[in-house]
């Protein structure tokens, strides 16, 4: 068998077999002389086999290893085997690869059909439970978050406000472009369905109702709550993230700064404060985006636009929807926050816990809304 | 193995490296020393080809560094092996799969030659086989520099880099770190090219030391360097610290 650099021929030598040895035993050759290597056997036990290393230009550990191996795997067939016309350049490499030998290989379990559908199932019990144990560990992170807050409200000059302002400028101030934008644009797109819809019976004024009670109890706030989740939520868990793989929770810890006290605080309080203000910046827009499109498509001018609006929605319509604002906010500043702290020293880690932290931060706003819908009707608003 | 002329390097608009010359011989361990933000990592990352140099020229393995098409390159990259200063682990990867991932990127290999040659790097640097399925994170600062190694290891290159080696390392871990780079190079007729402030290190394996001072290299065995008046050398192994190093090794020869 003869590779580009490398090779070996075995043949019976007297009482015994010879395999020699030849070329570039390295590792760039080792895919090749592996595969040539297994195929060998036929020596019965009892025999001899010698590996002649005289025609060896360069060794390695890989062309070591294969020698070694193939000596070890007849040696465990019965057969005798020995080294000859070993350099002295390669014998301190073949001593310190058989000091470094390998274990063996566990036999790889055969997987049937049974096995395989037990596993399945164990997996799905996994995943339950930790799910259940994540839930858990969120809802104490909630509770040392509260009691942080109410300790720190007693003593207002724990706050961090530099922080604090930093962080509103951040979720709030610099999110108004594409709130603003992607309000504006479902304005329009529902003014536009709606107005389709009710033109065949001739309703085409009700458009505004739809509008403002939509836009006002629903979709301005969830939509500004969902943008946020996607654009604080993420970036509060990859910042806290990385902090956690460079090590620096540990030393704000050891600093005597409570890191709740220190990081959490101020986004949460942050979001809470911004996220109202951004819904109903939201609301606004995305009635602005409404009504322009009543009045081009519709011909409904302003004046009669906002006098419909006025009659389609009560007083509370519009508190209605940004009183889950804070709710929002917090669940999202929480959330992104402690998968944040959940971060592994890992780069990986941090991309996972940043996708789960939108994900769970969007799946919770929307657990929340419907458990507004309920209060809301029981109350009767 | 790697021969430098007239180096200059410049980073940031300041001038680390000025006709800077170098010369590494087979066979050989040459340790580099100089004060913090010399530019000794910059220069073993200008060899390697990570960062460009200004002026000069730099051969390695007898290749023209500077003039290298990118398939020559990648070629000439399988021949060394470098353990950055942190490991640099990928770590997403377990312990096994960071030491498979040149042999699996470079070379046709079937699984189980894989398994068994990561296993048997694994066993050179003296990591137990149960930490291949582990994650760097998962493993201690000395476990992480002997798991780099393994990987700068898995092509058998002729030429070893490391970063400071045995930074960070309790004195017990440094001093095995540094019987395995002895032994590896023994046994494998490593050539190695290796950063280091530990003065014990540069006592007990390596056989010139290269001090980067005033922006060039003072190349030479420890009692040439003893004998050289500069100031700052004299203060690096004349200082306590060196004397202690040095004491060290004296008792050991007497011993």
């Amino acid at each position: 068998m003869q590779s580009a650099e490398a090779g070996f021929d075995i043949h019976p030598e007297g009482d015994a077999f010879v395999l020699r040895a030849a070329g570039r035993w390295l590792v760039a050759s080792a895919g090749a002389l592996d595969a040539a290597l297994r195929r060998l056997s036929g020596i019965a036990p009892g025999r001899r086999l010698r590996i002649d290393l005289a025609g060896v230009e360069r060794l390695d550990t890989a062309g070591a290893w294969l020698l070694l191996r193939t000596s070890r795997a007849f040696a465990a067939h019965g057969v005798v085997t020995s080294f000859e016309n070993v350099a002295p350049d390669f014998a301190p490499l073949l001593d310190q690869v058989a000091k470094g030998e390998p274990p063996s290989l566990p036999p790889a379990r055969h997987e049937g059909l049974v096995e395989r559908l037990v596993d399945g199932i164990a997996a799905v019990g996994e995943r339950t439970v930790e799910a259940a144990l994540a839930g858990r560990d969120l809802v104490g992170f909630f509770g040392l978050v509260t009691v942080t807050l109410l300790r720190t409200l007693r003593r207002p000059a724990l706050l961090r406000w530099a922080s604090l302002v930093t962080q509103m400028d951040r979720t709030g101030v610099s999110a108004l472009p594409i709130v603003g934008l992607l309000s504006f644009l479902i304005g329009v797109v529902i003014a536009y369905q709606g107005a389709d819809q009710l033109r065949r019976f001739g309703a085409e004024i009700f458009t505004v109702n739809l509008l403002g009670i939509g836009i006002l109890r629903e979709l301005g706030v969830l939509l500004t709550a969902i943008i946020v989740a996607g654009r604080s939520g993420s970036a509060f868990t990859a910042e806290i993230g990385a902090m956690e793989v460079n090590e620096e929770i540990d030393a704000m810890r050891t600093l005597g700064l409570d890191p709740i006290e220190v990081l959490v605080l101020p986004r949460l309080i942050g979001l809470v404060l911004t996220l109202p203000l951004l819904a109903a910046y939201a609301d606004f827009m995305s009635l602005f985006g409404g009504g322009l499109m009543s009045w081009v498509a519709l011909g409904i001018p302003p004046p009669l636009f906002v006098r419909q609006l006025h009659e389609a929605i009560g007083e509370w319509t519009f508190w209605v929807g940004i009183l889950k604002a804070p709710f929002f906010a917090a669940t999202i500043a929480q959330v992104g926050c402690h998968a944040g702290f959940q971060v592994s020293r890992s780069a990986e880690s941090v991309g996972r816990l940043t996708t789960l932290s939108v994900v769970r931060s969007i799946f919770l706003v929307i657990i929340i809304d419907a458990a507004f819908s309920v209060f809301y009707s029981r109350v009767g608003i | 193995m790697v021969r430098v002329r007239g180096l200059t390097t410049r980073i940031g608009g300041r001038v680390l490296h000025d006709n800077l010359d170098l010369e590494l011989w087979p066979g050989e361990v040459l340790g580099v020393v100089g004060g913090s933000g010399s530019g000794k990592s910059v220069l073993l990352r200008t060899i390697i080809g990570l960062i460009q140099p200004e002026a000069g020229a730099i051969e390695v393995l007898g290749e023209d560094m500077l003039r290298l098409d990118d398939v020559a390159l990648r070629a000439l990259e399988s021949r060394w092996g470098v353990l950055f200063q942190d490991a640099a682990l990928f770590s997403s990867l377990s312990v096994a799969q960071n030491i498979a991932v040149p042999l699996r990127e470079r070379l046709a290999m079937a699984p189980p030659l894989l398994d068994e040659i990561t296993r048997l790097k694994l066993a050179l640097v003296g990591l137990p086989a149960d930490t291949g399925g582990k994650f760097p994170a998962e493993l201690s600062g000395g476990m992480r520099k002997r798991a780099g190694l393994a990987r700068a290891l898995a092509l058998d290159p002729q030429l070893l880099f490391l970063d400071e080696p045995t930074a960070g390392l309790d004195p017990i871990a440094a001093g095995a770190f540094d019987a395995l780079i002895r032994d590896l190079r023994l046994s494998l007729g490593l050539t190695v090219f290796m950063v280091t402030h530990d003065l014990d290190s540069l006592i007990a394996i390596c056989d010139r030391i290269a001090v980067l001072v005033d922006k060039r290299l003072i190349i030479g065995t420890m009692a040439e360097l003893l004998r050289n008046p500069h100031p700052w050398i004299q203060a690096y192994f004349r200082g306590p610290r060196g004397r202690a190093a040095l004491a060290g090794k004296d008792g050991q020869a007497v011993g």
